[in-house]
């Protein structure tokens, strides 16, 4: 009774003194906050988002509102939970001219555009580190095309594209000399560092990405871009800092000019030059991987030549924007006409407009030249200015409606403001330090608007504390109406940067539930149990493994010796959605395998000692799950045990002749 | 005790909302209305509906007039085909039980269109039918809905009349 009096007389004075002033991050959420992020059990989320994960290579799909993880789909980091670079038909999507590289920096994503609108087709990815780009095909969720981007260091403005997804850029965070020719003294950074631009063809029907043009720019760091849309269409914006062109202690050295610049390319106008024959061939060596959805099998191929057209020579493709301090963001509106620039370090956020720009260009009002490209008249091309919006701005995404929110990176907060006027409407707290943002569709030509996601670099105090190391996170607000509502925290995995989303039902339509066995091309596929079989090739010994609710055949193999190389292909004959199964052996170097309905998948197992070595299924299946497993017995190098597989061969129960194995 | 608790919680309430003052906008900008897709479930009520009118001569399914007047020795082969791809793992075809049950005797203790009604969706109709419940006892594994299509499912149907000895 005296607990309730106390409850009831806080509720009065939290009446009284906070009403209407909510503050800190305790009175940030409003009363119907938790209705309007709860999705009840069995039904499905509005909403799919693709959040990048940073450092662990990753992407994780989320529901929004619920801001529920729903699977991590790994694309440049090799995934033990099923075998992702592990397994020998994925192996070859992590290799690069450098090697295989198990890991990556992923920072933003696109999904595949039509008409400038969000098509569920394909979502891209970059690799910042390794300079890569990959396709996951969202029939499947899987990482299907890996290309590796050559005289580029720090992918970092990618994989941005255009919006009938004819090109996917890749613009180098890094000014590099070419590739082969790096070994330069750093002091000469002027005179050998260039920043590269990749344009990255994507096929009409089948996807295929092919570097088609690179641009040769001066060496500056490029950050981040966006195409143009709509009118704008043809033209593709980076923004760029460094134009000091320094190379030691940044921070402050590159924090000298004023202005650095946001690059407008005209890549119409580039292929019309690429056409005519004005490239120039360049030998390179560069990573291609695919993989084939009805082999089931990846293959990496080195591709060695790329066409590269020079800014410097070929005036009419590049134009410099001057743009206050030290452009991160470089954001196009749903209507194509404003271009929004955001200095990490300036104090307002420039709004350039693509007419004034148009006319700019014609009437050649320059103000001098960097590197031999033209730099326009700030002021002829500017807009506004949002004066004041808050500090360290950094993206911008939009609602449709004529408003644009900002990131503000060191006030930590979001930050709305009307395009047309400059002025700012609403400004929301994040907790805390945020980076991108992402409005559903709010880098589209139809954002369809209502959410919008704060991807936030620091917690603190948000979620239980884990050690040193705090969950990441992000913060779910409503857009809906006039002022921005803070609905949910959520963690994330990784660190987020960008993200992607669009209604479910984008998504949904299309998704493969199973693989057709009768379609699967495997050259190890095995067709049914009475097609397994065990194969020994010199020392290496193939296992045409089967695997159904709940067991495998064969389940006992003998005859495999110390230093044989034994791949388990393992077809899962189950033709229903979500029954996976899953393969594991003790003694295993590198994981599992989780094999999808219909689906073949390889495991390389090289035992190192003699002995008795259990096999079972990982994948929780059936009631009888626990019984799904068998023995390989590995007897010392240059033993005569016979090579011999079964599948319920005991005595006491005859089911099935013990066979032998085939020797080739 | 009670009315406290009423006013505490009144008060409360009176906290939250208070602030709103915010239409309550259920407007999306573009795309469509409705959220959440409903899953599968059925309600408890339906299942049972669904129990009360379950044909067990039949089962549940399109398939319902399965013409078996003639055999058709190359139908059947196929079926043996398909069986060897997604069957057999699981089914002898003697009256041996491995996984599941044995397939000899089928088609003379089941019709024709409940063989094809279970073989080619087999969840709904372990969920009612009785003979079915009682083999997931006894094998305590649900058959996996292998995707046969329509034609897969008849020639299967044929190869289990030819075990049964068809002619």
């Amino acid at each position: 009774m005296k607990t309730y009096k106390k409850i009831g007389l806080a509720a009065f004075a939290a009446v009284s003194i906070v009403a209407c002033k909510p503050k800190g991050t305790e009175t940030a959420v409003s009363g119907d906050a938790a209705q309007k992020v709860y999705v009840a059990p069995g039904k499905h989320d509005e909403v799919m988002s693709f959040v990048s994960g940073g450092f662990n290579g990753q992407i994780s799909v989320v529901g929004l509102p619920s801001g529920r993880t729903l699977k991590i789909v790994p694309v440049f980091s090799v995934h033990p939970e099923n075998g992702y670079g592990f397994s020998e038909e994925t192996k070859p999507m992590l290799e690069t001219s450098h090697g295989f590289i198990p890991w990556d920096d992923q920072h933003h994503l696109a999904l595949s555009q039509t008409n400038g609108e969000i098509d569920g087709r394909y979502l891209f990815a970059n690799a910042n580190n390794t300079p890569r780009v990959a396709k996951i095909d969202l029939k499947t969720f899987r990482t299907t095309e890996i290309l590796e981007i050559p005289n580029s260091a720090g992918n970092h403005s990618s994989p941005f594209l255009t919006e009938n997804t004819e090109y996917v850029v890749a613009g180098t965070r890094f000014a590099v000399p070419v590739d082969g020719q790096g070994d330069v003294p750093i002091e000469s950074f002027k005179e050998n560092f260039k920043g590269y631009l990749s344009f990255i063809g994507i096929g009409k029907e089948d996807g295929k990405m092919d570097i088609t043009f690179q641009i040769e720019a001066p060496g500056f760091n490029f950050d981040l871009s966006h195409a143009g849309k709509g009118k704008s269409h043809g033209w593709f914006f980076f923004s760029c800092y460094n134009s000091e062109q320094a190379n030691t202690l940044l921070e402050v050295n590159a924090s000298q000019n004023e202005k650095d610049f946001i690059m407008a390319v005209n890549w119409k106008k580039a292929e019309e030059y690429l056409k005519a024959g004005k490239a120039k061939k360049m030998a390179v060596e560069y990573a291609h991987n695919t993989f084939d959805e009805s082999t089931q099998m990846a293959k990496s191929e080195i591709l060695k030549e790329v066409s590269v057209l020079s800014a410097k020579e070929l005036k009419d493709i590049c134009y410099l924007i001057p743009c206050p301090k030290s452009p991160h963001g470089c954001d196009v509106d749903p209507t194509g006409e404003y271009i929004i620039g955001s200095g990490k370090l300036a104090a307002l956020i420039p709004v350039f407009s693509f007419d004034k720009l148009m006319k700019a260009i014609e009437k050649k009002d320059f103000s001098g030249e960097f590197d031999g490209i033209p730099i326009l008249k700030y002021e002829s091309v500017l807009h506004g200015e949002v004066q004041k919006p808050g500090l360290g701005p950094l993206h911008t995404e939009f609602d449709g409606k004529g408003n644009a929110y900002t990131s503000m990176f060191v006030s930590s907060e979001v930050v709305k403001w009307d395009i047309k006027t400059c002025k700012v409407l609403d400004r929301t707290p994040t907790f805390y330090s945020v980076g991108h943002l992402m409005v559903v569709g709010g880098d589209t030509k139809k954002p369809y608007g209502k959410y919008l996601v704060a991807y936030n670099k620091i917690t603190k105090d948000r979620y239980l504390p884990t050690g040193p190391e705090l969950a990441q996170s992000a913060q779910l607000f409503d857009i809906s109406g006039d002022k921005m509502k803070l609905l949910l925290d959520f963690p994330t995995i990784g660190e987020p940067h960008y993200a992607q989303a669009g209604p479910a039902e984008l998504f949904t339509k299309n998704q493969v539930k199973f693989y057709k066995l009768a379609e699967n091309k495997h050259p190890y596929v095995t067709r049914g149990e009475g097609e397994s079989k065990v194969v020994r090739e010199g020392n290496k010994v193939h296992v045409y493994m089967t695997s159904i609710r709940s067991h495998f055949a064969p389940d006992n193999i003998e005859g495999v010796k110390v230093g044989d190389e034994v791949y388990f292909h393992v077809t899962n004959l189950e033709q229903d959605w979500d029954v996976p199964h899953g393969f594991a052996v003790k003694g295993a170097q590198n994981a599992e395998l989780l094999i999808m309905p219909g689906e073949t998948s390889t495991l390389k197992w090289v035992p190192v000692k003699p002995g008795m070595y259990p096999m079972y299924c990982t994948d929780f299946c059936s009631a009888l799950h626990q019984e799904m497993q068998g023995y390989v017995r590995v007897s010392p190098a240059g033993s005569n045990t016979p090579l011999i597989y079964s599948l319920n061969n005991k005595k006491d129960n005859a089911q099935s002749p013990v066979k032998e194995g085939e020797t080739k | 005790m009670k009315s406290l608790r009423t006013i505490a919680f009144a008060a409360l309430a009176f906290t939250l909302f208070s602030c709103g003052g915010d239409k309550k906008t259920d407007s999306i900008p573009s795309g469509s209305a409705e959220t959440t897709a409903a899953t599968n479930n059925e309600s408890t009520a339906e299942m049972e509906a669904t129990a009360a009118k379950y044909d067990p001569n039949r089962g549940l399914g399109k398939h319902e007039n399965v013409d078996v007047s003639k055999f058709d020795p190359a139908m059947a082969a196929a079926g043996k085909k398909v069986a060897e791809v997604k069957c057999t793992s699981c089914h002898k075809t003697t009256d041996e039980k491995l996984v599941g049950p044995g397939w000899k005797g089928v088609t003379t203790r089941q019709t024709p269109a409940w063989i094809m009604n279970f073989i080619s969706n087999p969840d709904p109709m372990i969920d009612v039918d009785p003979e079915l419940q009682k083999q997931l006892e006894l094998c305590l594994v649900r058959m996996p809905n292998q995707g046969l299509s329509d034609t897969e499912a008849r020639e299967v149907l044929e190869y289990m009349r030819e075990i049964d000895g068809a002619k």
